[in-house]
């Protein structure tokens, strides 16, 4: 059996290298990865480790330079721009540290979006939205937008709009960046259930100990490198 | 493919346009300003020239006249014509001609006690100029013309000023009779009459047309038939009757008669044009403006929506889409400005005050709006298609970010 058929995420080869005028500056360099679906990883490393760049290529929101990427068993390395929108929509849920929501939109509807451009009934999108605000313990909330909305509060509606499609891979770069640490340990709780209840397999960059700390495999890069790779069961 | 959910970007695209209220107020008043002054603007110009075209055809022209061949270029009494046989009779009674006359028109010298003057001597048929020409409605002192036999004579203000006579008067009226002998005639002024441009007071005198044949010895010869259609732009059919009804005869339309006219209706359209464009530009840089900095303003939500799946066309559609909002209503507020403008000076509006020259030129000093459709299409159609395009340039920009350089924008 192929081997990418088995894991949600598997990297051969990954290097990136961006140029700043005539200077080439490696931030990834032949990285191999392979992540088993429902896994939920942590990406750690000191600033310019290259472990948001890692991120952002196995969710193709950026090109390697050289390598292969797959997302459940599809080389996206290969694809074209609208492919990878195409795949972004409909496997991989996405929670950034910050401007993670659509300021003129409410709650629901932020988390309604990606399924209304998935061509979701407007019913089917009502009613999902719903059962997943109020997993995440935003009940009552639906209807106001970011701005009325703490910053906890935010990262859940993001956490929200990122399962709610039931994507195979949800990526989150610093989700506890902006967090105090009980909001943060809150929401990383959060995240756990969701791996374990919706078999989704998560994967995170951060500097956060309490992230850390959840992870069940904790990879470690440095220089673009991956250093140590620990499974924490 | 995925189709375009609509009612999403109708939904972003509507709340977008808020995010920055005064912002928007701005360009839509902006926008909304400039389609009311293509319209107004157009309304007035097309006003003042529908004026001047209906007085020059008011002014003896008509829509449509017949001649003998050569009268044209030499209207003297050589150049006279029988009156219209059965054909061409049953051809004028047609329902397409709203009225029409038979003249006679000469060149003449008028005199009084003390001053002469050259004039067109016009022997009228009074009852038929009725609707046909402006002497009936022109006369404000003494009376009009009371039938073909009339003795007396209607003169123009000014001309009566220069001859230094009035209304009870008598004047002498000279020209070429048939047998080449000058012939001439006294008349008394019955009326007197007020007209623009002030040329028409002192170039013509109107005389009963069979008094002006007696005294020419023109027996029932008449110089022209003047005609008019229910629709001045659409002659072509009744041209094509009326030169097979009357094969030797000159049969020319009112475009060919006062060339003058059609230059001035094409001039005016072309400023038309011009104008549209340079209020178009000069809207255009706004709107593209606005839309410029709500992209760059928003780029890392683009980054966002392209990093959670919608495609470049739902970005470029969705700034397409305010720009399609900004103009819809700016189209709506400037349409309905103008409509409130226009209505509101439709009793005119004077310009004597400003421009006391006009009226010898033949343009009115009070100027009518005149509401054309096919002006106000044309300036909704500009802005509505040209905007659309306008805005493509910065829908462009927001579809072709990168999503990862989009959204680490700081």
């Amino acid at each position: 059996m192929d081997q990418s058929t088995e894991h949600t995420v598997v990297c051969r080869g990954v290097s990136k290298v961006y140029r700043q005028d005539a200077v080439a500056v490696p931030a990834l360099t032949d990285v191999a990865l392979e992540i088993p679906k429902q896994d939920f990883v942590c990406l750690s490393g000191p600033s310019g480790s290259g472990k948001t760049t890692l991120l952002n290529l196995i969710g193709g929101l950026d090109r390697p330079t050289s390598g292969e990427i797959s997302v459940d068993g599809r080389r996206i390395d290969l694809m074209d721009k609208g492919e990878l929108a195409e795949l972004r929509l409909r496997r991989i849920g996405f929670v950034f540290q910050a401007y993670n929501l659509i300021p003129v939109l409410s709650a629901r509807e932020n988390v309604e979006f990606v399924m209304q451009l998935q061509g979701v009934s407007a019913a089917e999108r009502a009613a999902r939205a719903r059962a997943i605000l109020k997993e995440v313990g935003l009940e009552g909330l639906e209807d106001r937008r970011p701005g009325e909305l703490s910053g906890g509060q935010q990262q859940r509606v993001a956490v929200a709009r990122a399962i709610v499609s039931e994507p195979s891979l949800v990526l989150a770069d610093e989700p506890t960046a902006n967090l105090d640490s009980k909001t943060a340990e809150n929401l990383m709780q959060l995240l756990r259930h969701m791996n374990t209840e919706h078999s989704v397999t998560f994967v995170f960059s951060t500097h956060d100990k309490l992230v850390m700390d959840f992870s069940r495999r904790l990879i470690t890069l440095r220089d673009g490198r991956i250093v140590d790779d620990v499974r924490r069961e | 493919m995925r189709a375009f959910s609509l009612p999403l970007l109708l939904t972003l695209a509507w709340r977008n346009l808020w995010r920055h209220s005064g912002r928007t107020f701005a360009i839509l008043f902006a926008l909304a300003l400039g389609v009311w002054s293509m319209v107004s603007i157009a309304a007035l110009v097309r006003g003042s020239l529908e004026q001047q075209l209906t007085k020059a055809i008011e002014n003896l022209t008509g829509h449509i006249q017949i001649h003998a061949p050569g009268y044209r270029d030499d209207p003297a009494i050589e150049h006279r014509m029988p009156p219209p046989g059965p054909a061409l009779r049953a051809a004028l009674a047609r329902p397409e001609v709203t009225a029409w006359a038979g003249r006679v028109r000469v060149p003449a010298v008028v005199a009084s006690e003390r001053e002469s003057a050259g004039v067109t001597l016009v022997g009228i048929e009074p009852a038929r100029e009725r609707g046909l020409s402006f002497i009936a409605k022109a006369v404000t002192a003494g009376r009009y013309l009371e039938s073909a036999d009339e003795p007396g004579l209607l003169l123009g203000r000014k001309l009566a000023e220069r001859l230094e006579t009035e209304l009870g008067r008598r004047v002498v009226v000279m020209s070429q009779g048939v047998d080449n002998d000058i012939a001439d005639r006294g008349f008394r002024v019955v009326g007197v009459f007020d007209t623009t441009p002030e040329a028409t007071e002192t170039n013509f005198v109107f005389v009963g047309r069979a008094t002006a044949q007696r005294m020419l010895q023109l027996g029932d010869g008449i110089s022209e038939i003047a005609l008019m259609t229910p629709e001045r732009n659409r002659l072509e059919p009744m041209l094509s009757e009326l030169e097979s009804v009357a094969p030797g005869l000159d049969v020319q339309p009112w475009t060919r008669l006062e060339p003058m006219l059609v230059l001035t209706e094409t001039v005016t359209d072309t400023i038309l044009i011009i104008w549209y464009t340079i209020v178009f530009v000069a809207m255009s840089f706004g709107l593209v403006n606005t839309l410029l900095m709500a992209v760059f303003e928003r780029t890392r939500e683009f980054g966002l929506f392209q990093a959670l799946g919608m495609p470049p066309r739902h970005i470029l559609g969705q700034v397409l889409m305010e720009s399609l909002i900004l103009l819809l209503v700016a189209l709506a507020g400037g349409n309905l400005m103008a409509w409130a403008t226009i209505a509101g000076l439709e009793g005119g509006i004077d310009l004597s005050a400003f421009a006391q020259g006009l009226e010898m030129v033949g343009v009115s000093p009070v100027i009518y709006p005149a509401f054309a459709v096919s002006d106000a299409a044309a300036a909704n159609s500009l802005v509505f298609v040209l905007g659309l395009a306008a805005s493509l340039y910065p829908a462009w920009r927001a579809a072709r970010y990168v999503p990862v350089e989009a959204i680490t924008r700081v």
